[in-house]
């Protein structure tokens, strides 16, 4: 049992939860992610790691509520337990001096984006990151990103902060000034990172994207998230998260994180969500 | 040779008309009058054949003899000392080519059936369970600490020899719940959750300790268990799905076996929306093998609520490794089986849903490496079905998580951890067995690879000081 230590609600379905889970806390690291289950009867669903503290032993997701377990989760409160809670799972981020970044995260994507973000810094690369969400409101973690970034860009689709428009308007403007870029790193929605690989592709740019497909158990047993990755099968659980953008191939990867949309509204219905 | 009837008494199953709309376990055993008939048919041979066909080395015509004599408390202490699992065993093995395809009373004629030793293991287990199961006393502590990880077959074998002979014994399971493959794998139809449960329960009270949640070479890595524990067993099974690798296998609708089972048997997606984890059937479903997985998906597809469920095998009937049981079964439960058929590619609509599956048909030619005729592919055969779910169980290799995170243990060309005859690898105090050194196998096989690295392990820590 992994009790619920904090939570915070960050918007109306943006919710920060840390875990007590010493074991995961203790091997986490930026880019991994973990499975939960909040009761018997629950699904097990992935969801990035957005913070760890080894010493309390206390891992940080956030979510956005988005399906039955999501929501069910978002209600959930301080003291309260989830019955299982596994990871630190898939491959972490690959923390080495690359030169100047351009870190991008989009709406909840922005999450797990931080540690790695926070990694990249100290170890001396020259950040630049760029937050997108589609309202101010819906912004999150720009002064935990702001102390470890050279440059913050924000992007809204509203305008009401930052630039109005997308985080690829930026990325395209930063190349079209000459900056010399040695890695771009995507994570939010699917047709964001696909957008960011299609303006890096014709420069050449190392593109790193990290995928959140339906999985089931986590461990590469089930492939149900597996995605193509120039024309080769990959489970997102093992082999990743992280992908080389410029050889995924995200239509693929959109219709399978759709597999189960009509059941996830039947089991929202029937618990009156 | 002394009289005998030629066949075996029949257990009593469920009517497939009914079966095929629920999850209940289809065969419903003997009863003990039958059981003790059943037992009588045993010719009590001196050479025990059978007994060497067992991978877990049962005392069969001893356990035997004790049902004709009405023991039946004493014919599950014999079974108990050589298989912790018997309720499993008497479930899911092929006895046909182990202990029953050498017993004797098949020998009196060509049409004579063996003793129902597969049906008589279940009795005893099922009679011992429902009674309240006895626990041994408790060894001598050694002092000696052992951790196993994964909770499947070999290592829940391996754990109860262990821990039964004076050993400390920790489990590591990735999963949230024990057993690997008994839980996961195999329905609910042919071996119900609450009697693995049951088995774990035993395993536990024997002293056995089983951490969940915790994926070694992720949550804690062999080195730190090497630190902690005295000997170290890998039995993390085989579970890395094979692909067919034809176009449109990504495509919504198509499912690894390991998914679909999974999805329906751990998670109960069978009692969706009860239980949160989904799983969309369709109408017509094909799966694609003939091995025991691909049975147990065709049969739960009609159980699901599927109007039609196929078989696509590339072979004919012959070659299917699936046990005969299994395969009259699902004939009985109205799976239409199309045999020397391939599939060349799944095509989907403009959403990315599988629509058809493309097939070419095939012959056999010359006997592969397997010792089975191989499959030709006969040129312009090719036609088009409409298909809704299609499941791909033409196997598994082993999990590359522990090989891919420990360099230096030595690795076979399929993905397996290589070890000697009783399960240990070239690193001291490191064995395996089961699926992960054999590549997948069957249930019996990797318990009797969990018992023999058991007495290894116990005679590598009498000898390390």
């Amino acid at each position: 049992m992994y009790e619920i230590i904090e939570k915070q609600v960050l918007s109306e379905t943006v919710k920060l939860m840390k875990i007590k889970a010493p074991l995961v806390a203790k091997k986490a690291k930026a880019g991994q992610f973990i499975i939960l289950r909040i009761d018997e009867s629950g699904e097990r669903i992935p969801l990035t790691i957005a913070d760890y503290d080894r010493d309390q032993g206390i891992v940080t997701v956030i979510f956005m509520e988005v399906g039955k377990t999501t929501k069910q989760l978002g209600k959930m409160k301080v003291g309260e337990f989830l019955l299982n809670f596994v990871g630190p799972l898939g491959v972490p981020s690959d923390i080495k001096k690359y030169g100047t970044v351009v870190m991008i995260g989009g709406g909840v994507g922005i999450a797990p984006l931080y540690p790695v973000i926070r990694d990249l810094k100290k170890i001396g690369n020259y950040v630049i990151s760029i937050l997108g969400a589609r309202n101010e409101k819906l912004l999150m973690l720009e002064k935990e990103i702001r102390e470890y970034s050279d440059e913050l860009f924000i992007t809204t689709d509203d305008g009401s902060k930052g630039h109005k428009g997308f985080v690829s308007d930026v990325l395209q403007k930063l190349i079209d000034e000459g900056h010399k870029i040695d890695m771009v790193m995507a994570i939010g929605p699917v047709i964001m990172m696909k957008v960011v690989s299609d303006v890096t592709r014709p420069y050449k740019i190392k593109t790193l994207v990290s995928l959140n497909p339906i999985m089931v158990d986590g461990t590469g047993m089930c492939g149900g998230c597996r995605v193509t990755v120039g024309n080769e099968v990959k489970f997102a659980c093992v082999d990743g998260p992280e992908f080389d953008g410029h050889l995924v191939d995200f239509n693929n990867l959109n219709l399978r994180n759709r597999r189960f949309i009509c059941e996830e509204e039947k089991a929202c219905s029937c618990s009156g969500e | 040779m002394a009289k005998v009837s030629t066949t075996k008494h029949k257990m009593p199953e469920q009517d497939p008309k009914k079966r095929i709309k629920n999850f209940t376990e289809v065969p419903l055993g003997y009863d003990k009058k039958t059981a003790i008939e059943e037992a009588k048919r045993c010719l009590q041979c001196k050479k025990k054949p059978c007994t060497e066909g067992c991978p877990v080395e049962i005392d069969i015509p001893g356990f035997i003899a004790c049902i004709a004599n009405g023991e039946f408390d004493k014919a599950a202490e014999i079974i108990k000392s050589k298989n912790s699992l018997p309720a499993v065993s008497g479930r899911v093995c092929p006895y046909e080519g182990q202990c029953e395809g050498l017993c004797t009373v098949k020998k009196i004629s060509a049409y004579a059936e063996p003793v129902g030793i597969g049906r008589l293991e279940r009795f005893i287990a099922d009679y011992e369970r429902n009674k309240g199961v006895k626990i041994p006393k408790e060894s001598k502590p050694t002092g000696k600490k052992v951790a196993i990880i994964g909770s499947g077959p070999a290592g829940l074998t391996c754990a109860g020899d262990l821990v039964k002979m004076g050993h400390s014994v920790t489990i590591f399971e990735a999963l949230h719940a024990p057993g690997g493959v008994l839980m996961y794998g195999i329905p609910e139809f042919r071996l119900p959750k609450e009697i693995v449960n049951a088995e774990v329960d035993y395993i536990k009270k024997l002293g056995v300790e089983i951490n969940y949640d915790i994926v070694v070479g992720k949550t804690i890595t062999i080195k730190e268990l090497q630190k902690e524990y005295d000997a170290i067993f890998i039995g993390t099974g085989a579970g890395l799905p094979k692909w067919l690798r034809i176009p449109g296998e990504n495509l919504d609708g198509v499912y690894s076996a390991n998914e679909f089972l999974t999805r329906v048997n751990m998670m109960k997606a069978y009692e969706f929306p009860k239980y949160n984890t989904p799983i969309k059937i369709g109408k017509i479903v094909a799966t694609f093998g003939g091995g025991n997985v691909a049975m147990d998906c065709a049969r739960t597809a009609l159980r699901l609520g599927a109007n039609k469920s196929y078989i696509i095998y590339r072979r004919s009937e012959l070659e299917m490794p699936a046990r005969l049981e299994e395969v009259h079964h699902a004939k009985e439960e109205g799976v239409i089986f199309k045999f020397l058929t391939n599939p060349v590619r799944f095509i989907g609509d403009d959403k990315g849903i599988l629509k058809e599956v493309e097939f070419i048909k095939m012959k056999l030619g010359e006997p592969d490496e397997s010792g089975r005729k191989r499959p030709i592919p006969m040129q312009n055969s090719e036609y088009k079905m409409k298909f809704d779910t299609a499941i791909v169980a033409i196997g598994q290799s082993p999990n590359p998580l522990i090989p891919n995170t420990v360099k230096e243990l030595k690795i076979g060309k399929h993905g397996n951890i290589i070890t000697d005859e009783e399960g240990r690898t070239n690193i001291p105090g490191i064995f395996a067995g089961g699926d992960i050194a054999t590549g997948a196998a069957t249930v019996i096989l990797a318990m009797g690879a969990g018992k023999r690295a058991a007495r290894a392990i116990d005679k590598y820590l009498k000898l390390k000081k």
